[in-house]
């Protein structure tokens, strides 16, 4: 196999947009799949009077070099540089064998308005596979980067991309002497533009992203005890849903969005509740004298797994979402947890202690069958991407929380570090349907 | 803090009336509004649920008991050894022996397995303690019991010594 030489693939974002550099995640590949797909990407046409403010083919190629499915053919070997169809000579690219070639240029077509086109070639059918023209204002230039990066992706390895989406995370800052801080973030997938949506003394976690996009639920301890919360992204307005007595954990909301499933030890122990939000009604799904949390709804909404240690040790289970007996799902190993779907419904992530660490695994629900994905110990909270190739979680490298991604094959693997402090909790978001803007 | 003012004091009027001040007795300083008994603090008075007289040893074993407020646990589990229940068992006749002292049971859990089975976890050794400190005859209603799961560790490090001192419930007055 292959491997990545991680150092030459680390992509130093902070060197790239200093105004963010105490809060970025650098992200570095540390393994890719034996052989990635060549690709040219020309750097895009434009033609204005000052520079613009985002690098929509940097952006590209390091999407591109980050997925580990491509090779990224450097720029220095390219012999010409096209920016419209009619350049476009293939025999310059079958020389440096390039499979796939990636062209474009941004106008602006307005003061703050550009227009940004792209066609993605077949250098071996010297034919093009695909090309989009976007209207959009300077604030979308990366959206749209992305979105590039998304179709490129799924053209030729034939599965959609994720690259236009967001993840949520917890970090913890304690600098010496100083009480810690625990920021609840949002960044694009590839750690740049991170928002703080909460900042507080005490710690976060678990925050779950509402399928629309633009709500996360999470747990707040800023009371010195666990109430969940719900936030609005858009305009910020924020609603304590859970306050019940004892602890109130593990928010999971239901596909349609009206609902969110929750663990709580109101009646004594931690049992699966959910509660429809526009009533606040709740409902107790799970009698039973064991710890039952971390539920997660199947994206049809039938069903909801959860972690129960019913049977003497965590296990993860399936009930119907309507109610009724639980059926166990896990049965390698003494230690089986937070489940999450994958959004086709056919698997779902867990955490597993498989020879003594804590590892990120895949259970197939079909046949139930299980792959353990990662080789560290300390491995939590996995989070499918929405096109269910990729799977974030936390872990710890050289005592610091960091993230990391591992494919659903375990064939591609990325690390994602903050400078300082750790890193953790991490949920990917769905896709973001509101940025499609392709004529 | 108001009631570890109160235990403090409790203490040394315990250990006054008791009237005998062992040849190694330390006084706690006047004033000391953060003093909490130690090892090297026979203040330890009679205050078993019985009344009768103890040894010195035994007050000074009692007042060595007091003065553990962690109770620890095995991984995963809930289960309170012989050495927990000791301490236990010595808080809970400290608390029968002061109807005005209540106190909150924090339950942890070391940094392995998942923050949300760990919140849980954390919570059913807290009750625990607190199920054993209501045998022991202390009213439900003086106990309160907080998880806060892997989330407040005392030791950061990534060994079993550090992740037993993790996994714990502890007495706050």
């Amino acid at each position: 196999m292959r491997r990545f030489d991680a150092k030459k693939f680390i992509l130093l974002l902070t060197l790239l947009w200093p105004t963010f550099a105490h809060a970025i995640l650098t992200i570095e590949i540390t393994r890719g799949v034996d052989v990635g797909t060549p690709i040219a990407i020309v750097p895009f046409g434009w033609e204005g009077p000052v520079q613009l403010p985002q690098n929509i083919s940097d952006v590209i190629e390091a999407d591109l070099a980050r997925s580990g499915r491509f090779a990224v053919l450097p720029r220095r070997d390219f012999v010409s540089l096209p920016h419209e169809d009619k350049d476009v000579v293939f025999k310059d690219w079958r020389i440096l064998k390039a499979e796939a070639l990636v062209i474009g240029s941004v106008r602006q077509v307005a003061p703050g308005k550009y227009q940004v086109q792209f066609r993605l070639y077949d250098v071996f059918k010297g034919s093009q596979i695909t090309g989009f023209r976007y209207t959009i204002g300077s604030e979308m230039l990366r959206s749209v980067a992305h979105q590039i990066s998304d179709i490129i992706y799924e053209k030729i390895t034939g599965e959609p991309g994720a690259f236009n989406t967001r993840i949520a995370y917890v970090t913890k800052e304690e600098p010496p002497g100083v009480k810690p801080i625990y920021k609840l973030q949002v960044a694009d997938s590839d750690g740049v533009n991170p928002q703080t949506v909460v900042r507080s003394p005490e710690p976060l976690l678990s925050p779950a992203w509402s399928p629309e996009g633009n709500r996360l639920a999470y747990v707040s301890f800023e009371d010195k005890r666990s109430k969940i919360y719900i936030q609005n992204l858009i305009d910020g307005r924020r609603d304590l849903v859970a306050e019940y007595t004892g602890i109130n954990g593990a928010p999971a909301w239901s596909p349609d969005g009206g609902s969110l499933a929750m663990a709580l030890s109101r009646d004594g122990n931690a049992e699966i509740y959910t509660m429809h939000l526009g009533s606040r009604s709740l409902r107790r799904m799970t009698y039973d004298q064991a710890i039952d949390t971390e539920p997660a709804w199947s994206p049809d909404g039938r069903d909801i797994v959860f972690t129960s240690d019913r049977a003497g040790t965590p296990q993860i289970y399936r009930m119907s979402a309507s109610g009724g007996p639980a059926e166990r799902l896990t049965f390698d190993g003494d230690y089986n947890a937070r489940a999450a779907y994958a959004a086709d419904g056919k698997s779902i992530s867990l955490v597993s202690r498989n020879q003594g660490g804590f590892r990120i695994a895949v259970l197939r629900l079909d046949n139930r069958t299980m792959q353990v994905l990662t080789e560290t110990v300390l491995d939590e909270s996995p989070s499918f991407a929405p096109n269910g190739r990729m799977i974030i979680y936390a872990t710890e490298v050289r005592g610091r929380g960091v993230l990391a991604s591992v494919s659903a094959d375990g064939r591609v693997r990325q690390l994602f570090k903050l400078e300082e402090g750790d890193v953790r909790e991490p949920a990917w978001s769905p896709y973001n349907r509101e940025l499609q803007y392709k004529e | 803090m108001k009631n570890r003012k109160h235990l403090v004091a409790s203490l040394l009027v315990a250990f006054i009336l008791a009237g005998c001040a062992g040849d190694k007795a330390v006084k706690p300083a006047a004033g000391d509004k953060d003093a909490v008994p130690t090892q090297t603090t026979p203040a330890g008075g009679e205050f078993g649920p019985s009344g009768a007289a103890l040894s010195d040893r035994e007050k000074q074993k009692r007042a060595d008991l007091l003065s553990q407020r962690r109770v620890h646990f095995a991984f995963d589990s809930s289960a309170i050894d012989t050495e927990g229940r000791a301490i236990v068992e010595a808080h809970a006749a400290h608390l029968v022996a002061n109807p005005q002292l209540r106190l909150t049971l924090e339950g942890n859990c070391d940094e392995r397995g998942t923050r949300e089975y760990n919140l849980a976890l954390g919570e059913r050794r807290a009750q625990a303690v607190e199920r054993l400190m209501k045998v022991l005859g202390v009213a439900g209603n003086r106990i309160k019991t907080v998880s806060y799961g892997e989330e407040k560790p005392l030791c950061q490090e990534h060994n079993e010594s550090c992740w037993r001192q993790n996994r714990r419930a502890e007495i706050a007055y």
